[in-house]
C-alpha cells in the first residue's frame, strides 16, 4: 500500500463541499463529530437544511462568537452552537425517536471501516481502548440514509473500505454511501459502486486502495470541486 | 407543596449501593451542586446513570475518583479531560456496562412509563445486542431492552414551582425528563422555585407528578468553568 496522502486528495474542506450539494432542500440532517461538522458551511445557496443535534435541538447553527459561549447550548460534540429561527428543544427521547423512528434523512458521520455491503464499524478500534458508543448506533440504524466521510486510506496507508470489517460493527448493512478524499462510492447490490473518482486519481490506484472490488458503471464520472481556503 | 430543602438534606437519604441516575450531557444539565452533596455525604458503593462519566475532578467525575461508584452505565464515557474515570477503569474498580444513546434514553422512559423491556433496531448484529433476545418483525430483526430504573434522580432544571412542575434551560433539558420519571425518588435543583401559578401550564416540560424534591441553587455552578479553572472537589 502507498503511504501517505494522494498528491491529487481532497481536503476535508472539499470532502465536506462534496458532502453538501447532495443535501435536499428542506432536509432534517444530523452530523457526526469530526469531518461531517463543516458540511454546513457548504450547502448551496437557497436550500434550507434542518440540522439535528443528538443532544436535544432541532435548528442549530453556527458556533457563537468568542466571549458569547453557552454552555447549556452546545452540539453532540459538547461544542457551543447558535441556534436559527425556527429552533426547538426536547429531551432525550424525544431526540432518538427522531432517529430511531425514521424521521432524520441523513446521518453524515465518520468511520474506522466500511465493507462492501454496507457494514459501519467506528465505535471502538482496538482493545484496549475505553469502547464509547455514543448514538452512532441509533443513528446508524434509525435514519433513512446514512453517508460516510473518510479518508479513503488509514495514516498507514491501509484501507477502509473492505469486504469485511475486522473492527467490532456498529451496524450491519446499514451505509448507502461513502465520500472520501479521493472517490464517491455507492454501497449497492453488495458491492461498491465507483460514482465520482477525484480528478488526478487512477482507476487502478484507487483499487489498489480499496480492500474490496470496485465497479464502475455509465454514471461513474470525474469528480471535480472547487478550491477551498 | 413539594418538600425543599438544602442539597445536603436533599441527599443525605441516598443509600450505600444505590442506583443514581443523574442528569445532564457533558456540563448542560449536570447538577453540580447535587453531586457535590453526594460526594460530601459519602454514600459509596453506587450504580450510576448519565450520559458521559464528568469531567475533569468535579461532578461526576469527582464522585468516580473518589471511589464511591461501583459500576457506570453510559454511552459515551469520554470528554475533554476523562481522567477520572479512566483511572478507575483501567485499575479494574469501576465496572462499565456501554448502551447506545437511544437505548439509554428509551430504557429510562420505559422505566418510567411501566414497560419492562422494548425491541429496538439499534445494536443489532454488534456486540452490544450480545446475549440479548432478538425476533423479528416484518422482515426485520430487533433485540429485547430491559426498562431501567433508578432509587434516586440528581436532576437539574432552571426553574420550578412548588408543585414541582418543571421548566429547563435550553438543551440542558436531555436527561432531565426522562430520568425524572425513571427513579424512585427524584431531587431536582433549579435556580429558582416560583408559586404555583406562576409558570403557564402550556410550558411545562416536566409535570410535578415525577418530581419529590425541590433544591433551590440561585447561582449554579457551569461544570464547563470549574474544569477551565482546574478545581477539583472536594
Amino acid at each position: 500500500m502507498s503511504r501517505g496522502k494522494h498528491p491529487a486528495a481532497l481536503t476535508r474542506a472539499q470532502m465536506a463541499w462534496r458532502a453538501a450539494q447532495d443535501i435536499a432542500d428542506g432536509a432534517y440532517v444530523n452530523l457526526g463529530i469530526g469531518i461531517p461538522e463543516l458540511v454546513a458551511q457548504f450547502v448551496p445557496a437557497g436550500r434550507h437544511v434542518v440540522y439535528h443535534s443528538e443532544n436535544g435541538i432541532l435548528g442549530f447553527g453556527a458556533a457563537p462568537e468568542k466571549g458569547h459561549e453557552d454552555y447549556d447550548l452546545v452540539n453532540a460534540g459538547k461544542k457551543p452552537v447558535t441556534l436559527q429561527p425556527g429552533a426547538a428543544f426536547f429531551h432525550h427521547a424525544d431526540s432518538f425517536a427522531m432517529i430511531r423512528g425514521g424521521h432524520i434523512d441523513l446521518a453524515i458521520m465518520g468511520a474506522f471501516q466500511v465493507s462492501q455491503t454496507g457494514d459501519l464499524a467506528n465505535w471502538i478500534a482496538g482493545t484496549d481502548a475505553i469502547p464509547a458508543v455514543g448514538g452512532a448506533m441509533d443513528l446508524a440504524t434509525g435514519a433513512k440514509a446514512v453517508q460516510i466521510m473518510t479518508e479513503h486510506v488509514t495514516r498507514d496507508g491501509e484501507p477502509k473500505l473492505l469486504e469485511r470489517c475486522t473492527y467490532p460493527l456498529t451496524g450491519v448493512g446499514v451505509v448507502s454511501r461513502i465520500v472520501t478524499d479521493l472517490a464517491v462510492i455507492r454501497v449497492a447490490d453488495g458491492g461498491f459502486l465507483l460514482e465520482e473518482l477525484v480528478d488526478g486519481v487512477g482507476f487502478d490506484e484507487l483499487q489498489a486502495m480499496t480492500g474490496a472490488p470496485l465497479r464502475t458503471g455509465a454514471e461513474t464520472r470525474r469528480l471535480r470541486v472547487p478550491v477551498l481556503a | 407543596m413539594k418538600p425543599t430543602s438544602t442539597a445536603r438534606e436533599a441527599v443525605s437519604e441516598i443509600p450505600d449501593g444505590a442506583t443514581v441516575l443523574v442528569s445532564g450531557f457533558g456540563g448542560a444539565g449536570t447538577p453540580v451542586e447535587l453531586l457535590h452533596a453526594l460526594i460530601d455525604h459519602g454514600a459509596r458503593d453506587l450504580t450510576v446513570v448519565n450520559n458521559n462519566v464528568g469531567n475533569g475532578y468535579v461532578g461526576l467525575a469527582a464522585l468516580i475518583a473518589t471511589g464511591r461508584v461501583r459500576k457506570m452505565i453510559c454511552s459515551f464515557p469520554r470528554s475533554v479531560d476523562p481522567r477520572a474515570f479512566r483511572a478507575q477503569y483501567t485499575a479494574g474498580r469501576i465496572e462499565l456496562e456501554l448502551v447506545p444513546q437511544g437505548t439509554l434514553a428509551e430504557r429510562l422512559r420505559a422505566g418510567g412509563s411501566g414497560i419492562p423491556a422494548f425491541y429496538t433496531r439499534a445494536g443489532v448484529g454488534t456486540e452490544l445486542s450480545a446475549g440479548k433476545e432478538s425476533r423479528e418483525f416484518d422482515g426485520r430483526t430487533y433485540i429485547l431492552e430491559k426498562a431501567l430504573r433508578g432509587d434516586f434522580a440528581l436532576v437539574k432544571a432552571l426553574r420550578a414551582d412548588t408543585a414541582g412542575n418543571l421548566i429547563f434551560n435550553k438543551a440542558a433539558r436531555n436527561f432531565g425528563p426522562v430520568m425524572c420519571m425513571a427513579a424512585a425518588r427524584t431531587i431536582v435543583q433549579v435556580s429558582e422555585v416560583v408559586e404555583a401559578g406562576a409558570l403557564d401550564p402550556e410550558h411545562i416540560v416536566t409535570p410535578g407528578i415525577f418530581v419529590d424534591h425541590l433544591v433551590e441553587v440561585g447561582q449554579p455552578i457551569q461544570e464547563e468553568e470549574l474544569v477551565a479553572q482546574g478545581v477539583v472537589y472536594p
